[in-house]
């Protein structure tokens, strides 16, 4: 730390005042409330902003999601867990959870796979790096409407691209808004197109942090390049590929834009094939105004992301073993929270 | 970082193969564009068309002017809001993170601690948690429909605290600190001159993927605004909404709302790849 000589050019060097003998003049004592005070004055903004939009909002959504509430009244009426035994008896709500879970699993899986082979694509010796990089980053900085929109349009049934193309090498077209699965492969295209890259970059990030002497010791002892991937990359780069798979969980289960926008009218298709949780919560609160239901709804979107993210983690510490998994999971869990928020 | 200078991979220069694989993904990154373009610059037809050609017709403009101009979709006032959204919002979570991050790295005060495990643990609670109560609350003070509500929430987010206290806690010597207070300077001077200097390359990043989240945002705005005073992503789906949809108008809005950041993405795609890469090592 001490070795750091540069100086930004901002630093004045004011007339010399801390040195007056006067004890506590106005100014130092203005000095003195300064050290003392201000730091809280610097972090309040952020306390202040929490406390209004997310404090308050959290635990009134616990009040609301036990209230029968009146739209127009502006209140509701106390009626304990009767909203949430209403929605786990709604057929509807259990479609949108086996809907949202299939269709993060069609996104979470190739993704993370074609991100890793991708990565490890990108983390040779390559020609025109940033050129690679950023044609892989591109999807990224596209509005998730933008793609929903192009990318329902490819799925079409009728006059859809891919139904088109498959029609051309002798493949009956797929009803990809009728039928349930292949909706939630559409949907899970959307989500893939603008991911990958943004993993493949983590990834590749993680896989440059590999000592190279251990790709050249293994290289000398004979191990070719599926090898190494398998046994030298791959181990190494864990605790980034678990981050990497928590976050797609957490941003999978909360999937929203794509599923409204999959068809004109945002109801999750006829026979709810591609209603997930979050619009059905949506649905819940702003289409039948039931606000004591889509808080209750909330709160178990709340409780199903803490499970998975439980179940993630214990499954991470049995793959990893020894005093090595708690550290890593250590760093798994601070980068959670690092990205958690967004 | 270290290893940027040496070999990477270990496997010497990659073989055709590795070129084959990676320009097909490219392909893929590219060709929902080309895809918008093909069908925006056609009309309602082309699309329903078997024979249908892969260049481009010459209707993009004609079509573009359909989209700025429909009056359902409110197109220019779209963009106005979200640039107004994304500037202010980019611009007060990188100013509001910058001070808290520079209050925890450097300051020494009670209970900073506990604070900063407060910051980071507020990060784990999705936004669907506590929207509903979001929205009374706006209704309540008639900020519903004013881009007001979709500002404040995002003023300071607790990535951007968590992001500056790990940036500065290493970049910023304590030392430079100590001299400028020795010199007299008051805090806040020590924060404008010695820490925001200090916190540039970070603060810039920041600011970057803060205007392309809130750029691209939806789910908020979409619930809190409503469709006579829409963000751009609104917007777009307002085109959609039609009773008879065009797609040869519906991918050319799509296109149009990609273009600026696109452009931002020209200039700016470098720091944006370095922020992924550096966040993902540091954490």
């Amino acid at each position: 730390m001490s070795s750091i000589t540069t100086e930004p050019d901002g630093v004045k060097t004011p007339g010399d005042r801390s040195r007056t003998q006067l004890p506590l003049t106005w100014r130092q004592r203005r000095g003195r409330w300064d050290v003392k005070y201000s730091p809280y004055l610097y972090i309040a903004p952020f306390f202040l902003v929490f406390a209004i939009t997310g404090l308050f909002p959290i635990l009134y959504t616990a009040f609301i999601s036990m209230q029968d509430w009146d739209h127009i009244r502006g209140s509701g009426t106390f009626v304990g867990f009767d909203q949430f035994a209403w929605v786990l008896q709604d057929p509807n709500f259990w479609k949108a959870l086996r809907n949202t879970f299939s269709i993060f699993l069609f996104s979470s899986v190739p993704q993370i796979i074609a991100a890793t082979l991708i990565a490890a694509m990108l983390d040779t010796n390559l020609r025109g790096k940033t050129f690679w990089r950023m044609g892989v980053l591109l999807p990224y900085v596209v509005a998730p409407i933008a793609v929903a929109l192009i990318f329902s349009n490819m799925f079409g049934d009728q006059f859809g691209l891919i139904n088109s193309l498959l029609g051309r090498v002798g493949i009956d077209p797929i009803l990809w808004h009728t039928d349930v699965i292949p909706s939630h492969m559409a949907i899970a295209s959307m989500v893939n197109f603008r991911w990958t890259g943004y993993n493949t970059l983590i990834l590749l990030a993680a896989m440059q942090a590999v000592p190279r002497d251990l790709y050249e010791a293994a290289e000398v002892d004979g191990a070719g390049m599926k090898r190494r991937f398998i046994s030298l990359t791959i181990p190494q780069i864990r605790p980034t590929l678990v981050f990497v798979i928590i976050m797609s969980t957490i941003g999978g289960l909360q999937i929203f834009e794509e599923p409204l926008i999959y068809d004109r009218f945002g109801r999750g298709g006829a026979d709810k094939q591609w209603l997930t949780i979050t619009l059905y919560m949506y649905n819940m609160g702003w289409l039948d105004f039931n606000f004591g239901r889509a808080a209750a709804v909330a709160w178990l979107l709340f409780l199903l992301i803490m499970v998975i993210t439980l179940i993630n983690t214990w499954v991470t510490r049995r793959f990893v073993s020894g005093e090595d998994a708690v550290k890593k999971s250590k760093k798994v869990s601070q980068k959670i929270a690092q990205v958690g928020g967004n | 970082m270290a290893a940027r200078n040496k070999r990477h991979g270990g496997t010497g220069r990659p073989s055709g193969f590795v070129y084959g694989v990676l320009a097909v993904v490219l392909l893929g990154s590219i060709f929902p564009f080309y895809w918008s373009f093909l069908i925006g610059s056609g009309n309602a037809f082309t699309i329903n068309d078997p024979n249908m050609s892969w260049w481009p017709g010459g209707n993009f403009l004609h079509n573009a002017s359909e989209v700025l101009n429909d009056p359902a979709v409110h197109f220019w006032k779209a963009l106005g809001n979200s640039v107004i959204v994304s500037l202010t919002v980019a611009a007060s979570t990188v100013v509001l993170s910058t001070l808290a991050g520079f209050a925890f790295a450097k300051l020494r005060f009670k209970g900073s601690g506990p604070l900063l495990v407060g910051v980071i643990a507020t990060m784990a609670v999705p936004v669907q948690l506590g929207v509903v109560p979001l929205y009374i609350l706006m209704q309540e003070y008639g900020w519903t429909g004013h881009l007001g509500a979709v500002i404040v929430p995002a003023l300071v987010t607790a990535f951007g605290v968590f992001w500056m206290t790990q940036y500065l806690t290493q970049s910023l010597p304590t030392e430079l600190i100590e001299a400028a207070r020795v010199d007299g300077c008051s805090m806040i001077r020590t924060f404008w001159h010695v820490a925001l200097p200090a916190a540039r390359p970070a603060a810039a990043m920041l600011g970057l993927f803060t205007f392309v989240a809130t750029w691209n945002n939806f789910f908020w705005p979409f619930i809190v605004l409503n469709n006579q005073n829409p963000t751009l992503p609104m917007a777009l789906r307002l085109l959609q909404s039609a009773k008879f949809v065009d797609y040869s108008i519906v991918l050319n809005g799509a296109l149009l709302a990609t273009i600026p950041l696109l452009i931002l993405f020209l200039f700016a795609g470098k720091q944006l790849i370095a922020g992924i890469m550096q966040g993902a090592v540091k954490g």
